[in-house]
């Protein structure tokens, strides 16, 4: 579909293949106009999926209140976790959204200081993905108290009881790492969206359009000194993000490796983590920019060749995760250790939730491997069944370290078993439908592809038809 | 006014006397003086000192709504803060036990044996540290009813009184008092008083689980009722022919327990020292089958044929006898007069004689078993007394029942059909803690004070008597059998005070009644009370009843007192409910018990319902697959199946009483299993039967241990203390550490609801019990090792181990839990907010998570059991065992200022404190003196997980076994 409301030329939707990284006869003003016309259709003329989609999701996120005022009415009890299984869903599902967020910052940060042509159209749409994880994940640690409202306490801050958090705890190094990686993850979206708000300032409809944007564009007028400065502050925000993509899920697994718990106390827990939090994130990006690339038309802007670059990543850091399970299950048996033993055999068969092992080893390991082949890769629909599989997997993963880890420990006795409630599930679907719900309002509201970025590509591709006009 | 006023309104007015100018002039004429008054103040003191001191918990029941003032000059020793403890006695089915018991300003909260009392030895069991809370049950009759309309105390008075005389005039015909076993030497004199002044009236006695069997069984072999001591200090050798004498209840049972445990910790500190042998023949698996070197698992009817062996291998020794029968006869035979025979509470009379008089010829008697007079004052058979009454009520002949306490409507044997031959009874009286099943078909129920609140007196297992004194005005004025005795004796004004000092005062034979009054209250024993021991004629062996094959005509049906809850009577008690019942660790619930084998010949799973029907009547319950139950035979416990216990027991479980004959009292053959359907959702804490492989629970044989002492502790699990970085901390003052000795340890869970008392842990319920939230800081483990049919049963208690490289410490975010200068592993609720990471790198699992808000901040009648000295935690806070830290900084506090050092000993945390076998040891670790330092020097210590580095405080001594050489499994 062109969008026809707009004045400016217009170009057909051709999908170049796996080759270009945009599509045939775009020039700096059809850029704009695609990207900007996203926001400025009208609402009834918003794709009856979005609708259907936002409806859905908000149908989640109501659900989502319900479970959270009867868990903080009653208590954590409400919930599954029992002695010894204190952790259940809450934290699973922090480490999960925390993975997915992974995918933004990666392709934001490093892919640009590795000069990744195919990252431009998808970073806007990851980096937002990231921030909306990121407040999907920050909730479940504060969720998850037994006394949520004295959740600040983990905080440093002066009080009159000279009391401070301990810094011992991996807890603590969470509320930094977690909170260090949304605030420079915010900042970097947001300085990445200042001249594209200028853009939409300046193609605004109306006066309120304009207000908002203008305001948000912070001056920006597009001189040639606010891009210099502007180059040179989004590359030092993206050597800052750099270490973060490895630092916050490395810091994320040490609430597992600094505990003594069989199956959690593991040193390659860190780098085993990261990948797999750039697996999920990546397949969480295939999982959304699929089906939004199809209902805008936008196949021309998010080619087939950054679904194709997107499913290597995929393949290539599937394959990390995977050494990282044979190591797990190596060491488990090299350590000598009977109860580092005895964790593996219980993830696998012993215990109660060996079904959940195979089932992740299927979806994180066997599927993915069909991304070798180039046919697959080309397939979008593959791909984002794939994709759905890695989501799911990525889940399991972290449901089989958190959850069967802690069901069968040290003394048998106090063995248990772990059954979600109802409430661990609507809390975990609700947070789905909250993310969702940010996802349909930024893609409506924001440009979800970079249009300056965009223009940039149009000019190293292009550089002859730049100025169509 | 004036004087010339020529109205008046009264002739004193006209005559102007002074006192009416007084009274005139005085702007508030007739009330009391002025309470600063000198003398009418002290007068004032002296009476709210003495009330306080008394019954000062008044203001639990009542709050007064007027003004009321402080004492300005406190009573001695009445310290807000500072617990007094008086000493009183306890009865479970009429034998005494002696008691501390723990007040705060006039309120119980806690109960500690009496070390003092020949039974106690300063040990409690757990419904001994659960009774506290029967006292502030909210569901307890809080008022006298008249066909269950609230009345009063007086109008009873009346109604009775009318009977009385009645019943006076006719020499007492028609009237019958019916209690259960009665060894309290005043309501026995109150009763016989009575009974002689009207010949006609009966009193009959019914006792659910009482000694029926065994005063059946010396009426057998000596023709009158002997009452038999045991003296476990003394035995080498003892058998057991289905004798639960361990902590189960049966009277001395924790005096039974202390002997037994001291033989075998003192034969593992000193190797000089010989380990005595337990042999335990018995089809129910009991707490004393788990402590058994040899336990030979049989149906429980095949232990009588099993005696006989026994005795006529001891007589004539033949090669052909089983193995089992010729080393326990060797064994006897070796250790005559100092080994003993005992028969089991169930067991019927037979076995009892066949007891009696293999100890006779062992030469037992007077070396480790005693004969003296019966403990109780009217030593009758109660299966027939009951029968009696039914069928005299049945016919008419009884007018007036009065039932003091008891519940013979659900307990009574079923055939007896006792509730409908109760409703041919004109005047039905129930005196009863609860308004029970029984007091709902009586015209009247009187509330029965609780011992707490009760003056009354009791004679323990041997006979030593204790003054049952009160700690409380009863909460819902409720009155003693002394009381009700009273009343039936004209006497309504009588005080149950009075009548108890007046008893003793007319058996008092020296001068000084006051100081012996004195003395026996504030000991708890009455002097010179223990009877003398008597000698028995020779026992006469009854013929040998022909034993039916097991499985012969259908199942064996066997009944016990629950290990929680008993025969019902601590039905309402929610500590009880939870506390995991030793033997499958299930709360909540009865179920039907039957051996893994019987289940798969009936293909009947754990879980299962069944109807199991039994000398044609029928009830229906779980089944639960017990490993080490004899086959062909189901067990069945009594105090479950309730409709009017109180909102805690009605509606759980199965009443078993619903299948219990008068012919079969304990056991019998013909019982069926029928499966209805299956699913039932028990709640048990521990669903790992065995260790896995791994090695928390350390057993081995003395023999091991002398060859191989540090069997236990094997070199690689030792952690060397130059193995860290970090320097270990030093502790100048005090090191506090725990010892726990597996050799000693029965499993009875004592230790569990004492910590429950001492620390304010809540109940959960079944649900959360069921998905594993139960609360109990000092958990219990039950290990199986060997076959599924015939396993070793291991207990081991685990509290916080109090790590000195505490993984919990390390990993809480807001510092909640912390290291105490003194070694503790202080949790501060306060700061606690609920991340649960400590309870996940706990490798002990010893914390407990309020997922809600468990404790009960809404019923006003139980703020009454806390215990002031511990904080009621709220939802959302992890807590755990805490070494009773309120009863280290109390002694810390005392200790301070006298100005001495702590004396070792003086620190008693309340699981210490309630073991029976004194298998938990608490003290200062930097005394190389002390009593833990020494037990921890011992070989055979040992720390549970110690290749973690974790270094616990809590240390177990390996539990020692000394199996017969010809016996031991290969």
């Amino acid at each position: 579909m062109i969008p026809d409301e707009h004045e400016s030329t217009t170009v057909a939707v051709i999908d170049p293949g796996p080759e270009k990284v945009l599509g045939p006869g775009h020039d700096y003003g059809t850029v704009t106009d695609k990207i900007a016309g996203v926001v400025y259709r009208p609402f009834m003329r918003t794709p009856r999926q979005m609708f259907v989609g936002f409806a859905c999701a908000f149908v989640l996120v109501n659900l989502f209140l319900v479970a959270v005022t009867w868990l903080f009415a009653r208590g954590v009890g409400v919930w599954g976790i029992v002695i010894p299984i204190a952790w259940g869903f809450a934290i699973v599902n922090f480490v999960w959204w925390i993975g997915i967020g992974h995918a933004g910052t990666l392709i934001s940060a490093i892919l640009l200081l590795l000069k990744q042509d195919w990252r431009t159209s998808i970073n806007r749409f990851s980096e937002a993905m990231t921030l909306f994880a990121v407040a999907c994940a920050a909730m479940f640690p504060v969720l998850h108290l037994g006394r949520p409202w004295l959740a600040y306490w983990l905080l440093p801050y002066p009080n009159t009881m000279w009391l401070w958090p301990q810094p011992r705890s991996p807890l603590i190094w969470d509320v930094f790492a977690v909170s260090t990686y949304a605030t420079v993850s915010f900042i970097f979206w947001f300085t990445g969206l200042i001249p594209d708000f200028a853009t939409m300032r300046d193609e605004g409809r109306g006066p309120i359009a304009r207000k908002i944007f203008g305001m948000l564009a912070m001056g920006w007028r597009g001189s040639a000194r606010h891009w210099a400065r502007y180059q040179k502050a989004y590359l030092l925000l993206a050597g800052l993000s750099t270490p973060l993509v490895v630092s916050v899920h490395s810091v994320v697994s040490f609430d597992f490796a600094v505990a003594v718990l069989p199956g959690w106390h593991t040193t390659i827990f860190p780098p085993y983590f990261v990948a797999g939090a750039i697996y999920s994130g990546f397949a969480m990006v295939l999982s959304l920019a699929i089906p939004v690339r199809r209902w805008y038309h936008l196949e021309d802007l998010i080619t087939m060749r950054h679904i194709e670059c997107m499913a290597k990543v995929m393949l290539g850091t599937g394959l990390i995760v995977a050494y990282g399970y044979a190591m797990e299950a190596f060491m488990s048996w090299y350590s000598g250790d009977q109860y580092e033993r005895y964790a593996f055999f219980n993830r696998m068969w012993a215990g109660g939730y060996w079904w959940t092992y195979w089932l992740l080893i299927l979806c994180n390991i066997l599927i993915p491997q069909l991304l070798w082949s180039k046919k697959i890769r080309l397939n979008v629909g593959a791909v984002f069944v794939i994709s759905l599989f890695v989501n799911v997997g990525m889940w399991l993963e972290r449901f089989v370290i958190v959850v069967t880890s802690l069901t069968r420990d040290f003394v048998p006795s106090s063995w248990g078993m772990y059954y979600p409630t109802i409430w661990d599930w609507s809390t975990y679907f609700g947070t789905i439908g909250v993310f969702l719900c940010l996802m349909f309002l930024f893609i409506r509201v924001l440009p979800a592809i970079s249009i300056f970025e965009m223009r940039e590509v149009v000019h190293h591709l292009e550089p002859s038809h730049a100025h169509g006009d | 006014m004036s004087p010339v006023s020529t109205y008046w309104r009264s002739l004193e007015e006209l005559a102007q006397t002074p006192e009416f100018r007084a009274f005139v002039e005085d702007e508030f004429p007739n009330r009391k003086p002025d309470w600063n008054d000198s003398a009418s103040r002290r007068h004032f003191l002296t009476l709210m000192g003495a009330s306080l001191a008394l019954a000062g918990a008044s203001s639990c029941t009542v709050q007064p709504k007027e003004l009321i003032v402080p004492y300005v000059r406190q009573p001695e020793e009445f310290v807000p803060g500072k617990p007094l403890f008086y000493a009183t006695a306890m009865s479970v089915a009429g034998i005494g036990t002696g008691v501390l018991v723990e007040s705060h300003l006039g309120r119980p909260t806690k109960i500690e044996g009496n070390p003092q009392h020949p039974a106690s030895l300063g040990a409690t069991d757990a419904a001994m540290q659960a009774s506290v809370l029967t006292l502030y049950d909210p569901d307890r009759s809080q008022t006298v009813t008249r066909n269950g309309y609230i009345s009063t105390w007086g109008s009873f008075i009346t109604a009775m009184t009318k009977e009385r005389e009645a019943a006076l005039a006719k020499k007492g015909a028609g009237l019958r008092i019916l209690t259960g076993t009665v060894t309290s030497p005043t309501l026995a004199a109150q009763i016989q008083e009575f009974l002689a002044a009207n010949p006609q009236a009966k009193w009959h006695h019914w006792e659910p689980c009482g000694r029926h069997s065994v005063r059946a069984g010396a009426m057998a072999a000596f023709g009158r009722p002997l009452n038999t001591i045991y003296r476990f200090d003394k035995a080498n050798t003892i058998v057991s022919l289905d004798a639960d004498f361990l902590c189960s209840g049966m009277p001395g049972g924790l005096r039974y327990t202390r002997d037994y445990s001291d033989r075998r910790r003192a034969a593992a500190a000193d190797s000089g020292t010989m380990p005595p042998r337990l042999y335990v023949a018995e089809g129910t698996p009991s707490i004393t089958g788990g402590m058994a070197e040899h336990r030979f698992r049989m149906a429980t009817a095949a232990v009588a044929g099993f005696a006989g062996q026994i005795a006529q291998e001891l007589r004539s020794p033949s090669p052909g006898a089983p193995l089992p029968v010729r080393t326990i006869a060797k064994d006897l035979a070796a250790n005559r007069g100092a080994s003993v025979v005992i028969a089991g509470e169930h067991q019927p009379a037979e076995v009892h004689a066949l007891a009696h008089a293999i100890n006779q010829t062992l030469g037992n008697i007077g070396q480790t078993v005693l004969y003296t007079d019966p403990v109780e004052a009217n030593p009758i058979d109660e299966a027939a007394s009951i029968t009696e009454l039914v069928s005299e009520m049945r016919a008419g002949a009884v007018e007036v029942l009065l039932i003091i306490g008891g519940n013979p409507v659900y307990d009574a044997p079923f055939d007896l059909n006792f509730l409908d031959a109760l409703k041919k009874v004109r005047f039905r009286v129930h005196l009863g803690l609860y308004s029970n099943e029984t007091a709902a078909w009586c015209h009247w129920h009187v509330p029965e004070a609780h011992y707490l609140e009760s003056w009354s007196d009791t004679r323990a297992y041997d006979g030593t008597a204790s003054i049952v004194q009160p700690l409380i005005e009863p909460i819902y004025g409720a009155k003693t059998a002394h009381e009700l005795m009273s009343v039936l004796a004209g006497n309504a004004d009588h005080s149950a005070h009075d009548t108890v000092r007046d008893y003793w005062q007319s058996q008092h034979t020296g001068k000084d009644f006051d100081d012996f009054w004195q003395v026996s209250l504030h000991d708890g024993v009455v002097a010179g009370t223990t009877f003398a021991e008597r000698q028995a004629p020779s026992a006469k062996v009854p013929p040998e009843t022909a034993v039916p094959e097991p499985g012969a005509g259908g199942i064996e049906v066997v009944f016990r007192p629950d290990p929680a809850v008993g025969d019902g009577t601590w039905s309402n008690n929610a500590w009880l409910q939870e506390m995991p019942k030793p033997q499958n660790k299930m709360t909540w619930n009865n179920a039907v018990w039957v051996s893994p084998r019987t289940a798969a010949d009936q293909r009947l799973a754990t879980g299962d319902i069944v109807d199991i029907e039994f000398k044609g009547f029928k009830v229906t319950g779980p089944l639960w697959i017990l490993p080490g139950h004899a086959d062909q035979s189901a067990t069945v416990h009594f105090g479950y199946g309730r409709t009017r216990a109180g909102r805690i027991a009605n509606g759980i479980g199965f009443s078993a009483y619903a299948i219990r004959t008068t012919g079969a009292l304990w056991n019998g053959q013909g019982g069926k299993l029928i499966r209805k359907s299956g699913g039932y959702p028990f709640a048990t804490t521990q669903h790992t039967q065995t260790m896995e492989e791994r090695d928390p629970f350390r057993a081995g044989t003395f023999a091991e241990y002398r060859q191989r002492p540090d069997f236990a502790r094997p070199e690689e699990d030792k952690v060397a203390d130059d193995h860290t970085l970090f320097p270990l901390w030093n502790y100048n003052q005090h090191k506090w550490g725990m010892s726990i000795d597996l050799t000693a340890c029965v499993g009875c869970h004592a230790c569990t609801i004492a910590c429950q008392a001492e620390n304010n842990i809540p109940v959960v319920g079944k649900n959360e019990v069921a998905k594993g939230r139960h609360m109990n800081w000092l958990r219990v483990d039950r290990y199986y090792k060997g076959s599924m049919d015939d396993p070793e049963t291991y207990y081991q208690p685990v509290p916080c181990m109090h790590c000195e490289n505490a993984l919990c410490e390390l990993v809480c975010p807001v510092a909640a839990t912390v290291h105490s200068g003194e070694g503790l592993n202080e949790m501060v609720y306060n700061r606690c907010v609920g991340t649960r990471y400590c309870s996940n790198n706990c490798p002990y699992k010893v914390r407990r998570f309020n997922f809600y808000l468990y404790s009960d901040w809404d019923t006003q009648s139980l703020y009454g059991v806390r215990n002031p000295d511990v904080s009621v935690r709220s939802r959302g806070v992890m807590e755990k065992c805490s070494y009773c830290v309120q009863r280290i900084n109390r002694v810390k506090i005392d200790a301070e200022k006298e100005d001495r050092a702590i004396r070792d000993g003086e620190i008693v945390t309340a699981c210490q404190q309630a073991c029976p076998t004194q298998a938990i040891v608490f003290g200062d670790l930097n005394d190389p003196n002390s009593r833990v330092s020494k037990l921890k020097r011992q070989q055979r210590d040992y720390g549970l997980l110690e290749e973690l580095n974790t270094r616990p405080r809590t240390t177990y001594l390996a539990r020692l076994r000394n199996p017969h050489p010809d016996l031991e499994k290969t």
